[in-house]
């Protein structure tokens, strides 16, 4: 018999606060994370989660990820103690870049200072696998252990990665997500020589005038667990990851292909993997980034597979309240996603006022939307793409 | 070698161990950096903290023979 997967447990550092359900609320209320063209997170204080061996052994991404894991495993009921065996309990947490800020620093002591002053934790810090060790060292698990690393995309495959686990066998828990930290001058600067970024610092999704993305950081924790051992302990289930899919563009190192065809094929094999048809969703939580031509292909690609209920779903975007949170971006989103189906709410595309000729989709202006459902456990889909072509989608159902 | 300086070198290593990780009221002379969970990174560290603020460097061979704050303490004063 096929093995399911449920969320059981979430958490989330953001720009918009500390907690999932302030990411939620907040988005909800109409209320922005965003300040001087940035999306930081200034409610987190690291002491409040860390050990100052663990703050000082931890870049800030890592950091991000170990609060954001320990709310989610607070949320699973774990917080005494795991309830399997840690060998059956992994950890894949994703990122875009890693410890960057630690990598800027360090170099800078090399540069000044000469190899013999560089600090022996500069490598460890930095490696893009060290927001999972972090988190397994913590919480004790012992199960499958890395990270995935596809630039925006990286969050949305570490779910879809740790779905296969538990799937597979391989473990009964997983607990997943992303984490990024890169408000740092050389991503800034790279970025913006790229043109990605925002020159006027607005994150305005889908919108006309829409000119790039508005960095921000951030992190994003699943607990997922096998859904039969997940009633046998009497866990309070908050969703389920339905189906999962990733295709590549294959076409260049950082535009999406025009017409969205690798965006297209994943929403497709996704929703066949989840066994729905476009009719069954609620929601599109989009990868939606503010930039021209993410927004222009992402539109595309879901009226290609969706077909004529694309124009009836709400399609809304998290990094209209937050920014992008790039390797974070996936995990938070898909957090988003749970919370929009479970209170049966989706957030607006904040900024969004002038439609553009051919981004004709709903994409929730003004007010967060009631979404209507028939009783069931309404279902969304949560797409995220990235540089180098990475295209992810999962297919995520509200709580039962 | 004044009192002084060697004063100096125990305030300022005790400073940088208790920076990582371990409290402050626990790093005494006789703590073992085994009891403080103070491991060979952190050895690395303390010895550049060294050789910045006292021109003394710890070679790897050395650090293996330190069990205690006391011996750190004592090794640099001697050279500082």
């Amino acid at each position: 018999m096929t093995r399911r997967v449920v969320i059981t447990g979430m958490g989330a550092i953001t720009p918009l606060g500390v907690g999932a359900r302030t990411l939620h609320e907040r988005w909800a209320a109409g209320e922005s994370g965003l300040q001087d063209g940035l999306g930081r997170c200034d409610e987190f204080v690291a002491e409040d989660f860390l050990s100052r061996k663990e703050a000082r052994r931890s870049d800030r991404f890592a950091q991000l990820a170990l609060a954001a894991s320990t709310q989610a495993l607070d949320d699973a009921g774990w917080d005494d103690g795991l309830p399997y065996e840690d060998e059956r309990v992994g950890c894949i947490i994703g990122t875009g870049i890693g410890g960057l800020g630690s990598l800027e620093r360090e170099h800078l002591v090399l540069q000044e200072s000469g190899p013999g002053k560089v600090s022996p934790l500069s490598v460890p810090l930095m490696m893009g696998n060290a927001g999972s060790a972090a988190v397994a060292m913590r919480h004790g698990l012992r199960g499958p252990m890395y990270a995935v690393v596809s630039a925006c995309a990286a969050g949305a495959q570490s779910i879809g990665a740790a779905v296969r686990t538990i799937e597979a066998g391989d473990a009964d828990a997983m607990v997943t997500g992303g984490a990024e930290a890169t408000l740092t001058p050389l991503a800034s600067a790279s970025f913006s020589a790229m043109a990605a970024t925002s020159p006027t610092g607005i994150s305005r999704p889908f919108d006309a005038r829409r000119d790039g993305f508005v960095m921000g950081e951030g992190a994003g924790v699943l607990v997922l667990e096998e859904a039969q051992a997940a009633r046998t302990r009497g866990a309070s289930i908050l969703g389920e990851i339905l189906g999962y899919a990733a295709t590549a563009d294959a076409h260049h190192l950082t535009a999406p292909e025009p017409d969205g065809r690798g965006p297209r094929r994943a929403i497709e094999l996704a929703l066949q993997d989840a066994g729905v048809t476009p009719a069954d969703l609620a929601y599109v939580n989009a990868h939606g980034t503010s930039t021209p031509l993410n927004d222009r292909s992402e539109t595309l690609a879901i009226k290609g597979a969706l077909g004529e209920h694309a124009h009836r779903l709400p399609t809304s975007s998290t990094k209209s309240a937050v920014g992008h949170l790039l390797g974070a971006a996936g995990a938070v989103e898909a957090i988003a996603t749970v919370f929009a189906l479970d209170e049966r709410l989706a957030p607006s595309t904040l900024g969004y006022e002038q439609p553009e000729e051919g981004l004709d989709l709903d994409y929730v202006p003004g007010e967060a939307r009631p979404l209507s459902g028939n009783g069931a456990p309404l279902i969304a889909i949560s797409n995220s793409f990235g540089f180098g072509g990475h295209n992810a989608v999962l297919v995520i159902a509200g709580a039962p | 070698m004044s009192t002084t300086n060697a004063q100096q070198v125990e305030e300022r290593l005790v400073e940088a161990i208790a920076s990582f990780g371990p409290d402050a009221s626990e790093v005494t002379r006789d703590a073992t950096f085994e009891e403080l969970d103070i491991d060979s990174l952190d050895l690395v560290e303390l010895g550049q903290i060294a050789e910045d603020e006292f021109g003394v460097r710890i070679e790897p061979d050395d650090m293996k023979q330190m069990r205690t704050v006391g011996d750190a303490i004592d090794f640099v004063a001697a050279r500082a």
